[in-house]
């Protein structure tokens, strides 16, 4: 007779391999890491610049050359550049994040000699017309309109810049910033970052020795050097600070909560990405639980901590019934102070021990997120001991490191509170 | 390609298995063929409702969530106007939890009511979330209702209006399992690093047992054909102007529905399609346009949609988007053109076949069409599109008599 009640044995997750990259170099020195997969005839390139030579005055220098990257060369219009990268079927995406700008192309095998050209050409001879520029400063103005009517973004834009000020990673942008953008602001930025000795280059899929030829032949040779100064912040901590901008006709109030902690490169960052697990890191969580599964505030809760170059941040971020704001904070600061002051039980932290390497595992799920795993520690400084450490941390942390860890880096007594709606 | 195996247990679940082992996890997913057009109109959002109450516990496992966790696994569920579907990702060798916890809440549910008090105030703080306090966010609340007027699809999933939810009564609740849950009514997929003959032993273990149920047989009141352009406006508290058209198309099995996926591209796949060339970049007219399709069972719409630049009125922003329309009934669209969206669509399927997960719901919801192979053929029923049958079927869809138009306005000036 089946037992229902009995759950089936399970095991630990015991070995966890990760695939690590070959390296190589270009002609003009950029450096290749190629993960490897021959299992589907498709390859990623993703083209990865640092940030460089901030400058406060003009926050969206770096965006908007992100943005506008592919909107005409010499050689092609705007048009005619997505015309010919659709026509192959491949992607083109452009992603501005707080410390790196990056190219990602995808293409399937047959028709990567084709589209190789196309973005050698945009990365190395981006003209920024001035028509283009002026669509994008009206339609990104018009965008952020509608962004600025969200509490959510709202109260993202608000903590950033209470931790950050008006650095890349906390800058407030407001429509005027757009007005200010000069084309020859873009050009000059784009001179600086996209350029051979900022480069890395990061490969996914099937890359054989013709792919990199290839490869080597457009981006090896007539690209241009620059001399930019890499982004380097740093950040004092930042006092309690409690910002709540009302919205009278708001139905749910968004929440955002934390203050900044370390990076991966700490090395209690495991031990805080486990505490954070505890608290609000995955869908059982202590966070969720409570304001969700128990009290039914909100459609979600979660807490997270974010690795940046120069930074690391904690926070708490929901969206909760306006009613029951004032009630949410208070179960949220109860949550956090009970991890100071007890410990986690031994079946509670076996599930978080659990889960967490399910996750680790199942995170690996192709040869793409084996290079994303490859980007987390190679433009933190660190190699795959990070990893091995990690996931010995996960297998052997104690409840009594836990519980240090919340009274080192949960004090709330510099926190930063931000509501937007009602309270 | 997605290669398969099928068997069907004694009570009728159909189960599909995928090899796939490149991977140490495993996916088991399991659709169940109901969705919110099989709601009564008086009690809507209920089958997104029931989704939540499938998490509080079944009838011999207090918590779904805490026993897939604590063997490294992670679950998740949608609902649509036409499928429930969840889903499990765990490390492939502790596969066994998720046939006990998944067939132990097909089995039955613990049917708890401090779980259905929870999820009435989750689902309506995710109402309020997604739907109420977002600017344009309630805009498929008017725009169904403006295209059905007798068709289920006339209300979206998470229901007409808060009160639905909020008066969701257990006895409901029972029934709508009785009525739905069963293995008759599911389609169960296992992927990843498993073998097909562990996954048959496991399924006739934990399944199979499971009475069969009653077959629910759908008998939905079907829309008219319509002869009238209907219009709407809605003012609110948003920024900018919007429109948002939506035409009648046929639904995810006829025929024709591959030609509609490559016309919404041409309009507005990319930044070489037409409308975002045409109408955002050389008239600057939109500050975003965009086309798509519902891709429904029944049959769905053709939804083109466009915030304004400030300053441009209304008629002027529609008249052009009617502009673009009836180029594609008057002219033949290039080859070179077609080509172009019908390579994107290649790229996107093998791409799609990177994820596990991905394949597994395909796997599932194309058995639901009639056979998970139809997966496999997809690409050759792109391919087959013709530029005669673009704009044959342009003809045929975009007629202002059939069109239903939400003029979504900033009250900030009013």
């Amino acid at each position: 007779m089946l037992n229902r009640q009995q759950a089936p044995d399970f095991k630990q997750v015991s070995t966890i391999n990760f695939i690590r990259p070959t390296e190589n170099k270009l002609d003009n020195d950029i450096p290749v890491y190629t993960i490897y997969s021959g299992e589907q005839d498709l390859v990623r390139i993703e083209f990865i610049f640092n940030n460089v030579n901030y400058d406060l005055e003009k926050p969206l220098q770096a965006i908007a050359v992100s943005t506008m990257l592919n909107n005409g060369t010499k050689k092609l219009t705007s048009k005619e550049i997505a015309e010919q990268i659709d026509f192959y079927g491949a992607f083109f995406q452009t992603e501005y994040i707080q410390d790196q700008s990056s190219v990602t192309v995808y293409s399937l095998n047959k028709h990567l000699a084709s589209v190789l050209p196309i973005v050698k050409d945009v990365l190395s001879d981006s003209q920024f017309p001035q028509s283009e520029l002026d669509i994008y400063i009206q339609n990104q103005k018009q965008k952020l309109q509608v962004s600025l009517k969200k509490n959510d973004i709202l109260s993202r834009k608000e903590f950033a810049k209470a931790l950050f000020g008006n650095t890349a990673y906390g800058v407030d942008i407001k429509a005027e910033h757009y007005d200010a953008i000069k084309r020859d602001d873009l050009v000059d930025y784009f001179k600086a970052a996209y350029a051979p000795n900022n480069c890395t280059i990061i490969v996914s899929g099937k890359f054989d020795e013709e792919s990199f030829n290839l490869l080597n032949n457009q981006f090896g040779h007539n690209w241009e050097k620059s001399s930019a100064v890499k982004n380097h912040f740093n950040f004092p901590p930042t006092p309690q600070q409690f910002i709540y901008k009302e919205k009278p006709e708001a139905l749910q109030s968004a929440i955002r909560i934390g203050k900044i902690a370390i990076n991966r490169k700490h090395e209690d960052f495991a031990g805080l990405q486990i505490l954070n697990c505890v608290l609000g890191g995955y869908f059982g969580s202590r966070l969720m639980n409570n304001i969700r599964e128990d009290k039914g505030y909100t459609y979600g809760i979660g807490s997270g901590i974010s690795a940046l170059q120069d930074a690391g941040y904690f926070f708490i971020a929901t969206e909760v019934g306006a009613d029951v704001c004032a009630s949410a904070l208070t179960e949220i600061y109860k949550e956090i102070e009970l991890l100071k002051n007890e410990l986690v039980g031994e079946e509670e932290l076996g599930l978080v021990r659990n889960y967490m390497l399910g996750s680790m595992l199942g995170s690996l799920e192709n040869v793409f997120s084996h290079a994303d795993k490859f980007k987390n520690i190679h433009f933190s400084g660190l190699d795959y001991d990070y990893y091995e450490k990690y996931i010995q941390k996960v297998k052997t942390i104690t409840s009594e490191e836990i519980k240090a860890l919340a009274i080192k880096y949960l004090s709330t007594d510099d926190f930063t509170e931000v509501v937007i709606g009602k309270k | 390609m997605v290669d398969f195996n099928r068997f069907t247990l004694a009570n009728g679940l159909k189960v599909l298995v995928h090899e796939d082992a490149t991977t140490p996890m495993a996916v088991l997913n399991i659709l169940y063929d109901v969705g919110a057009r099989d709601e009564n109109p008086e009690q809507t959002g209920f089958a997104h409702l029931f989704e939540h109450l499938m998490f509080g516990g079944s009838v011999n496992i207090p918590n779904y969530d805490e026993p897939l966790q604590r063997v490294g696994g992670e679950n998740n569920a949608f609902t649509s106007n036409d499928i429930t579907n969840y889903y499990i990702t765990l490390p492939s060798e502790n596969i066994e939890t998720a046939f006990w916890l998944e067939s132990d809440r097909m089995l039955s549910l613990a049917f708890s009511e401090k779980s259905l008090e929870t999820q009435r105030n989750v689902v309506s703080e995710e109402f309020k979330q997604r739907y109420l306090n977002q600017p344009y966010g309630d805009v498929w609340l008017k725009l169904r209702p403006l295209a059905y007027k007798k068709h289920s699809y006339r209300w979206a999933t998470i229901g007409k209006e808060l009160s639905h939810i909020e008066n969701a009564k257990m006895d409901d609740v029972k029934a709508f399992f009785k009525k739905h849950y069963n293995p008759q009514n599911a389609i169960l997929v296992v992927g990843g690093n498993v073998k097909t003959e562990d996954v048959k032993k496991l399924a006739e273990k934990w399944f199979e047992p499971i009475p069969a149920g009653d077959k629910y047989n759908r008998n939905l009141i079907q829309e008219d054909p319509q002869t009238e352009a209907r219009t709407e406006t809605v003012k609110a508290n948003v920024p900018l102007n919007a429109i948002y058209i939506a035409f009648k198309m046929p639904g995810r099995l006829n025929g024709d529905y591959y030609a509609f996926d490559l016309l919404s591209d041409i309009l507005s796949r990319g930044q070489s399609s037409r409308l975002y060339n045409s109408l955002l970049k050389e008239q600057q007219l939109f500050s975003d346009i965009n086309a798509y399709i519902s891709s429904s069972l029944d049959p769905g719409l053709f939804i083109i949609e466009g915030k304004l630049i400030e300053g441009i009125s209304i008629e002027t922003a529609e008249k052009a988007i009617w502009a673009e329309l009836d180029k594609l009934k008057s002219e033949l669209v290039s080859s070179t053109e077609l080509t172009k969206v019908k390579n994107k669509v290649e790229s996107v399927l093998v791409f799609s076949e990177m994820s596990l997960l991905d394949k597994a719901m395909n796997l599932a919801y194309y058995e639901l069409l009639g056979n998970a192979d139809l997966l496999n053929q997809e690409t050759e029923e792109f391919l087959k599109v013709t530029a005669e049958d673009i704009k044959r079927i342009s003809n045929n869809t975009f007629d202002q008599q059939s069109s239903s138009t939400l003029y979504y306005l900033t009250d900030e000036n009013a």
